[in-house]
């Protein structure tokens, strides 16, 4: 029989239970990873059960409600609990998503709450970003043009040419799209995901950037794009609805056409 | 104690803390003047609040109908309630133009006019020539102008590499012994190390206090944590008792729908279906100022006339517009209706409520950025060291009443002097005066405290108290029995931090610590605004006082300077300085202050 190890750490724990009040008559589980970097103990679930007549109608309000009542040490990103910042993107009921926008009810059963797949924990739901983050910051998104920008008014962009970024500048880089993507589950160090293709697109498509060559110069690459096997996994998982997938094809249209 | 704790030392020419608008703008002002610039954040800077703001900024381009920066200025002094520093608002509505130009320039995608410039939407309180009308002067990126924005400033300080260090917490500031700032201490959630930050210039860009209320549109991480430490360091807040509840907050979960809902033609009804505002503002009105909106509404409310099964909430009506012009113009908030109402905006009102949005007051700084120590002798003595912009700071270009608009304005147009004015008096190449070993001893003391915290009150029941007596007691109306009450209250409520108690006792990513570090920032900012609000014996912008309905500029017609002594229950210390009646330049003279009606 072939024998293999596991890395550290990587087999999860059945951990504590708090159960719900006695009173409680809407109770639901919550499953949630914990993983406590000073311990060096493998990582756990522990079960909260609430009282959902008590809690709000999203997830992150459960969670907020186990931090505030029942234990203080759970630790998650949050800020804007409107679906704007991207802070709270976690893997909740198997789908990546923002704890914020996510309504309880949408889940049958036991919510079961893990971080973003496949990304270094840093602590239970907090990941580390620091790659996606440097991969944004790889493909210079800035505009970028030789022109020079009008003294006293603004570069003109005609409404046709401005709904050309409809659908990706709304982005909120929360990365539930990359960490979504088998893809980029298996490449993240050479492949640059879905999300910061979309941002890459952003680029390519506004009139006003001049630097449409040099951009498609640095995409074309058998990692960095071309990792992209149309999966979709992206596009359904897009808390915001947007369509990375498409953004991606776009760009691989681009530099078809420009070889032809 | 300390001695335990792994301290990692820095130099840095300038240090920004916060990365929102203002903290990003003056980061690339002093990265681009050639200064070492290290921009400390507790988020990563598009996750700050900035990112929520939605209608639009505020600019006479005049791309859709005639406009200028004159009657910009004219409508922010009368929004202000006669409050704000004009030579402050001159310089913040002549910069407006050529800010909005450059965001442009910097590759922010705004909306378009049929010409291919910006485009510009009615927003409350803005007016053609002195209050005639109401004029197209937000420039917006759809509904999502703030998103737009804070994206395109953090990509031109990826432009400009740069330095950030994120998911820092600053604990406060270094002080030497004449009064200087020298720099702040800061915690790395990461790594759990702690940091001192040795520099020539601090600029505090650490946003506004919103969650000192229970119900605000505000984020989770609004928390005043600049305030905190500036009143640690023993200077003052100004103008705290002005806190702005903007009229449409969703019922229930508080979330923002923008103004620009109105200015796109939405309105509000009674639950007699009237449109209100009507009677209280004759000339423009769903689109007064906010203040004057959210009395309308909270009267309606008391007087019988709520929506709802218990009367409690107002409608938002907005499905005449047709679902086209909601999909392309307002998609944002047609979106957060439908997820935290329940409602389809294209074809029922939203439940709305005033809820609390935006604070006037805070660190007293003037229009170059330099933040004040007024005395008796000189009101605007400044701190050496020191600056602050954006909504922590109080310049004050907003007065007892901010307009919508002129917040992504003023973080702009004062991130940009920040940069300019550090550029100006910080030099490069001067030697650093390092820091002595004892520096910043007291702030750890207080991380150290506070982590090893075993009294028996879990911080979030101290929060919820606090921010239930805010809410209570320091609301859209307020009388001089309520708001004894609520000084009270919340003294008493001060008093229990000591008995808090935290349950994480690690150094990373221990957020039951940060929840409790940015309670005692909190509860500094709450003491001030209830304190202040006390004081203040007139009704002036935000600040409604039932027993003194009247503006009364003879008497009130002055900055509050708030001093919160942490050490002492969180007792306040009073004193007022002058407002501003000169202007920047001759081009444009002071508005003598009159009757503020829409």
């Amino acid at each position: 029989m072939v024998e293999f190890n596991l890395p550290a750490n990587s087999v999860v724990k059945e951990g504590k239970s708090f159960s719900a009040p006695a009173d409680a008559k809407n109770t639901r589980s919550f499953k949630i990873y914990r993983f406590d970097p000073d311990s060096g103990d493998n990582p756990r679930t522990d079960t909260y059960d609430i009282d959902l007549d008590k809690c709000g109608p999203m997830v992150l309000d459960a969670l907020i409600k186990i931090k505030n009542e029942i234990d203080a040490t759970l630790t998650f990103r949050r800020s804007c609990r409107e679906g704007i910042c991207g802070s709270c993107a976690m893997n909740i009921d198997g789908r990546n998503t923002l704890a914020c926008l996510k309504p309880i009810d949408d889940i049958k059963g036991e919510v079961k709450i893990y971080p973003l797949p496949h990304m270094p924990v840093v602590k239970d739901l907090v990941p580390d970003l620091s790659q996606p983050y440097a991969q944004l910051a790889s493909i210079e998104p800035w505009l970028k043009a030789d022109s020079p920008a009008p003294p006293d008014g603004e570069r003109l962009q005609s409404r046709e040419e401005r709904a050309q970024l409809d659908g990706l500048w709304e982005c909120i880089l929360c990365f539930s799209c990359s960490t979504a993507c088998p893809s980029y589950w298996w490449n993240s160090d050479r492949y640059l995901g879905p999300a910061v293709l979309l941002q890459a697109y952003r680029w390519l498509a506004d009139s006003r950037d001049e630097y449409t060559g040099e951009r498609l110069d640095a995409l074309e690459d058998p990692f960095r794009l071309y990792r992209c096997h149309t999966i979709m996994n992206c596009t359904n998982t897009c808390p915001k609805g947007l369509n990375p997938a498409l953004a991606i094809t776009e760009i691989k249209k681009m530099i078809a056409e420009r070889r032809a | 104690m300390s001695e335990s704790y792994k301290i990692i030392d820095h130099n840095y020419d300038v240090v920004v803390m916060g990365a929102g608008g203002a903290g990003l703008r003056a980061t690339l002002g002093t990265v681009e003047a050639g200064l070492k610039t290290a921009c400390i954040t507790k988020v990563f800077p598009t996750r700050s609040h900035t990112v929520a703001a939605q209608g639009g900024i505020g600019a006479s381009l005049g791309n859709m109908s005639e406009d200028h920066w004159q009657w910009h200025m004219y409508d922010t002094v009368k929004g202000s309630d006669w409050l704000g520093d004009q030579d402050a608002i001159e310089y913040m509505c002549r910069n407006a133009v050529p800010a909005v130009h450059e965001l442009e320039h910097y590759g922010m995608p705004f909306s378009r006019t049929e010409d291919g410039k910006i485009y510009q939407r009615p927003f409350g309180g803005h007016t053609r020539d002195h209050g005639k009308a109401p004029v197209e002067r937000a420039c917006a990126a759809a509904d999502r102008t703030g998103h737009a924005m804070l994206h395109t400033l953090y990509q031109q300080c990826l432009k400009h590499k740069a330095e950030f260090f994120v998911e820092y917490i600053a604990l406060d500031l270094i002080m030497d012994e004449d009064g200087t700032c020298r720099g702040l201490v800061a915690w790395d959630l990461d790594t759990g190390e702690l940091h001192r930050f040795n520099a020539k210039m601090v600029i505090l860009a650490s946003g506004g206090y919103g969650r000192a209320f229970f119900s605000c549109t505000s984020a989770h991480t609004c928390t005043g944590d600049g305030h905190g430490m500036v009143a640690r360091a023993g200077l003052g807040l100004q103008d705290m008792e002005f806190v702005q509840f903007h009229p449409t907050g969703i019922y229930g979960s508080g979330c923002l729908i923008t103004e620009g809902a109105r200015g796109e033609g939405g309105y509000l009804t009674n639950s007699e279906g009237e449109r209100f505002m009507e009677r209280y503002a004759p000339t423009v009105k769903d689109l007064a100022s906010r203040d004057v909106v959210s009395r309308g509404m909270a009267q309606e409310i008391r007087d019988g006339r709520g929506v709802g099964e218990h009367g409690e909430y107002i409608h938002l009506h907005l499905e005449h517009l047709g679902s086209e012009v909601l999909w392309e113009r307002l998609p944002g908030i047609t979106e957060t209706a439908k997820i935290f109402a329940g409602v389809d905006a294209t074809k029922e009102p939203i439940p709305v409520l005033p809820t609390v949005h935006y604070n006037m007051g805070g660190i007293p700084t003037n229009y170059k950025g330099e933040v004040l120590r007024p005395t008796a002798k000189d009101p605007n003595a400044i701190v050496k060291g020191l600056m602050a912009a954006g909504e922590a700071a109080c310049v004050s270009v907003h007065g007892a009443n901010r307009l919508g608009t002129n917040s992504l304005l003023d973080l702009v147009v004062f991130g940009r002097a920040c940069g300019l004015h550090a550029a100006e008096v910080v030099d490069p190449k001067a030697s650093f005066k390092g820091l002595k070993p004892t520096d910043g001893e007291e702030a750890i003391a207080r991380f150290d405290r506070l982590r090893w915290a075993k009294g028996s009150r879990p911080t979030a029941d101290i929060r919820l108290e606090m921010q239930r007596v805010m809410q209570g007691n320091c609301g859209v109306f307020r009388t001089a029995e309520i708001l004894k009450e609520g000084k009270d209250k919340l003294s008493e409520t001060a008093k229990t931090l000591p008995d808090v108690g935290v349950s994480d006792r690690s150094l990373i990513w221990n957020s039951d610590l940060v929840e409790t570090l940015e309670l005692e920032n909190l509860m500094t900012c709450a003491a001030a605004t209830m304190n202040s609000a006390e004081a203040r014996q007139e009704s002036r912008g935000a600040h409604a006082h039932e027993d003194y309905p009247k503006r009364d500029d003879e008497v009130w017609m002055k900055h509050t300077i708030a001093k919160v002594d942490d050490t002492k229950g969180y007792a306040v210390d009073l004193t007022y300085r002058p407002v501003n009646n000169f202007t920047l330049t001759d081009e444009v003279s002071y508005i003598e202050p009159k009757e503020r009606v829409y």
